[in-house]
This record gives C-alpha cells, sequence and structure tokens, in this order.
C-alpha cells in the first residue's frame, strides 16, 4: 500500500517549515513533517489548533506566509498538484437543487480523470436513486454523496475536514466503512482531521497533532502510541513523585491520595514496582492535548531531513 | 470465507485480533487449506479497520507459515496447524480446566480469576510485561 509511484512521490504531503500568519497572529507556524503515500493519517488538535489552516493551504484555498507545502512532490497551489488531491469540507457543500445524478454529471464535467463507475458504485451503494434532489437527502445519504463526487475524481490524496462530525451513529459507522474500503482499494491517501479519537485509532496509521499552530506529533501510530506507557505507583510520603520518575519523559500525571498515574515517554527500563500499562492511541493524545508543555514527538519517518531523500 | 471482528476496547491492537481470528478459525477449521482471507478492502469495508492493518496481519500470518500472500491474487491458507492431540498444550490445558473449576468451588468469580491468572501471569513471564 506504500508503493512509492513516478519521481517524487513516495510523500503525499510534505511541509517544511510552513507557516501561515492572518492579523490576529501566527495560524500555523514552523511545521516541518512529511506523509508516507498510502497512509491515513489523522489530523487531530483543540479548535484553532491550525488544522483548517493546514487544509486550506493544501487544497489553494489560502496561501503559505512561509515556508513551502507539496503534494506528491508538486507545489500544493500548483498546477500540476491539482488533479491528485480531493478535498471534502466540513459542511460538504453541494448544489441543493442539484438532483444526485446531475451532481455526478457535474463532478465529470469538472474532472478529466473521472471515474464514473466508482462514484455510481457508491451512490448506489446507499440506494440513492439518481433523481432525488440533495436538499431531500439526509445528512448521511449528502455525504455519501460528497464521497462519491471525491473517490470520483480518483484522488491520490484526500483530504477532508471533519467528515464524521454531523452524522448519527449509523451513518457514522457507514461511512467510515466507505471510506476505509474505498481508500484500500485505489491506494488512497487519507489525511482527514477529527475529534473522534475513538474512531479514529481504527481508521488511522500515521498521526499529525497540531496545538496552538505548532506540530505537537507526528509519525506512524505504531512507533509512537507504543513508546509510551501509563504508570500507576505510589508517590513518596511527603506527596511527591518519585524521583525515578524524571529519568523519563513525563508528559502527564495525575495523584489521588497516595497513588499516582503518569504518562511517559520511556527512555529506559522502568521501576518494577511500579504497575505499568500500555495506554491506547486515545490515552496518549489525550495526555499530549492536555499537557501543552510536553516536548513535542515527531518520528523519523514524519520529519522531512534531508534534501536528497526528498528529491529521490 | 472467513469475518472478522474487531472489539475497539478490546486493548489487543486489531492486527493481532485479525492474527488470533485467523488462528482460531483454522483450529476451528472454519477455514483451510486454499481458502482465501479477504481483501484488505473487504475488511475495511466491514470493521473500518486500516487496510495497513490487515496487511501488517497477514505478513505476521505469513511469517508464521500459515498463509501465503500472492501479488494481485490475495492471501490464501497454506498450511492448518494439527490439533495438538497428545502435545503439552492439550495436557495444559486439562490442567488448567481442572484449575479453573477448582476456584469456582472455592467461590472465586471470573474477574477474581483474572486478577489472580494476571498476578501469577506476570511473575512467570517478567520480561512479557509492559
Amino acid at each position: 500500500m506504500t508503493v512509492p509511484g513516478p519521481a517524487g512521490t513516495r510523500w503525499a504531503l510534505e511541509a517544511h517549515g510552513l507557516g501561515k500568519k492572518y492579523r490576529r497572529g501566527w495560524a500555523l507556524r514552523d511545521c516541518s513533517f512529511r506523509i508516507p503515500a498510502g497512509r491515513v493519517c489523522a489530523l487531530v488538535g483543540p479548535n484553532g489548533a491550525g488544522k483548517s489552516t493546514l487544509l486550506s493551504m493544501a487544497t489553494r484555498l489560502t496561501r503559505p506566509s512561509a515556508g513551502e507545502l507539496r503534494i506528491f512532490g508538486a507545489p500544493a497551489g500548483g498546477r500540476d498538484a491539482m488533479p491528485r488531491w480531493a478535498y471534502l469540507a466540513q459542511d460538504k457543500p453541494l448544489f441543493k437543487r442539484f438532483t444526485v445524478g446531475q451532481t455526478l454529471r457535474m463532478g465529470e464535467e469538472l474532472n478529466p480523470g473521472w471515474d464514473r463507475a466508482v462514484a455510481e458504485r457508491i451512490v448506489r451503494a446507499g440506494r440513492i436513486p439518481p433523481q432525488a434532489r440533495v436538499a431531500e437527502l439526509s445528512g448521511g445519504q449528502r455525504t455519501r454523496v460528497a464521497f462519491a463526487l471525491a473517490f470520483g475524481k480518483r484522488p491520490e490524496l484526500l483530504l477532508l475536514d471533519e467528515p464524521m462530525a454531523d452524522l448519527d451513529p449509523v451513518a457514522r459507522d457507514e461511512m467510515g466503512a466507505l471510506l476505509m474500503s474505498e481508500a484500500a482499494e485505489h491506494g488512497t491517501t487519507v489525511l482527514m482531521s477529527s475529534h473522534l479519537l475513538g474512531e479514529l485509532e481504527q481508521m488511522c496509521d500515521f498521526l499529525l497533532v497540531l496545538d496552538g499552530g505548532r506540530i505537537r506529533m507526528a509519525g506512524e501510530t505504531d512507533e509512537l502510541v507504543p513508546m509510551h506507557t501509563l504508570v500507576t505507583g505510589v508517590t513518596t510520603p511527603e506527596g511527591a513523585l518519585p524521583d525515578a520518575l524524571a529519568a523519563h519523559t513525563v508528559i502527564e500525571t495525575r495523584t489521588a491520595g497516595r497513588q499516582f498515574t503518569a504518562l511517559v515517554l520511556r527512555q529506559g527500563p522502568l521501576n518494577e514496582e511500579w504497575q505499568l500499562t500500555e495506554p491506547g492511541m486515545e490515552d496518549v493524545l489525550l495526555g499530549y492535548l492536555r499537557s501543552p508543555r510536553a516536548p513535542a514527538l515527531i518520528a523519523p519517518t514524519a520529519a522531512p531531513a534531508h534534501r536528497e531523500d526528498h528529491a529521490a | 470465507m472467513v469475518v472478522f471482528h474487531i472489539e475497539r476496547r478490546g486493548g489487543l491492537p486489531a492486527y493481532l485480533q485479525i492474527v488470533r481470528q485467523v488462528e482460531r478459525a483454522l483450529r476451528m477449521g472454519a477455514l483451510t487449506e486454499g481458502d482465501k482471507l479477504p481483501t484488505a478492502a473487504q475488511v475495511a469495508a466491514a470493521t473500518k479497520v486500516n487496510p495497513n492493518t490487515t496487511l501488517k496481519a497477514y505478513r505476521e500470518l505469513e511469517r508464521a507459515g500459515l498463509v501465503e500472500v500472492r501479488q494481485g491474487a490475495g492471501t490464501f491458507v497454506t498450511h492448518v496447524p494439527q490439533p495438538p492431540a497428545s502435545q503439552p498444550q492439550s495436557r495444559l490445558r486439562d490442567g488448567l480446566t481442572a484449575w479453573m473449576r477448582e476456584a469456582r468451588e472455592e467461590g472465586l468469580d471470573a474477574p477474581g480469576v483474572i486478577a489472580l491468572f494476571d498476578t501469577v501471569l506476570a511473575e512467570a513471564f517478567p520480561a512479557n510485561t509492559p
């Protein structure tokens, strides 16, 4: 699934010192990361973290104030990158008075590489009649049509802003399955912003965490999550954390009575007197988001280092 | 064809859940030599599991010599482990069954058994506890 394509396409998205300044200040600052092709990447962070700013720079809606952003090696704002990505905005903008059939025909007119079979299959699988008007569709059906438009473009990179936010549980489950299976079918790289951490855990294999306009965490889920341990133990008689804990990077701690719980980034073997459990992705993400001062964690896979690597 | 069920709150990583479920299907005879495993897209459609997770599980099963990943054709069962008739596993299972019965007679409930088991397991295999 991580098959490298033609020159420069090993990385679906790559940012070097990327920044965006609005009048009120930097919405995104000094961001460098890369997402390998074929991944399903979660874009996580509190509201105002810079997630939408990043997506809007990838989709030409805004221009970077600093640095650069590349899509499969081509500048994100450029003509070469255009046919390679599709974007599904949070409000899933569709023409309300169009029928579903007209909507798909519009997709076909606007996109040279249009795959009618894929788009029609997605709509049909939801038993949506082509003559139904967009205004009459349920939230789940409208999302399905928007997905059909996006996948009909046969993008190599699909950017999604909160795709499941306004859906009921059944529609959410259905759209998640649709997204995963279509991405698998075509080897599509997906970058999806979401607050639904529990659901992301299953769907995503790559993480990009933003907070305050900066990158807090980037890398493969399987690489990042197991670097952490949840430690439970007894505080010192004075109620402080044991000194031995300081040998590790402590992301977050809580004390209740004489007991402490800490999420740590291990820097060696942990004290055997403590009770140790493996955190899930959600535990680790919440730990970092609750602790703005914890150091950023960027795995080597996600860090754009050498220029020759980039040009390869 | 085998159908996977992925527990989100199971604690076990999704790829390991797939590995275990294939192993179980092989033991129970639900899967046999030559059978094709579902594609990553089929698993994704049924469970929302990331396709790379499924591929990781299949590679793990391939390393264990149970399946073969044929490029472009799919993943096929190549080897069915023989049921361990008179092997130590079956002896251990009998012992555990007897112990379990004893624990219940002593008044232990399932969570109590699990807690006790976890403690003893951690003592016996210190390297494996996180």
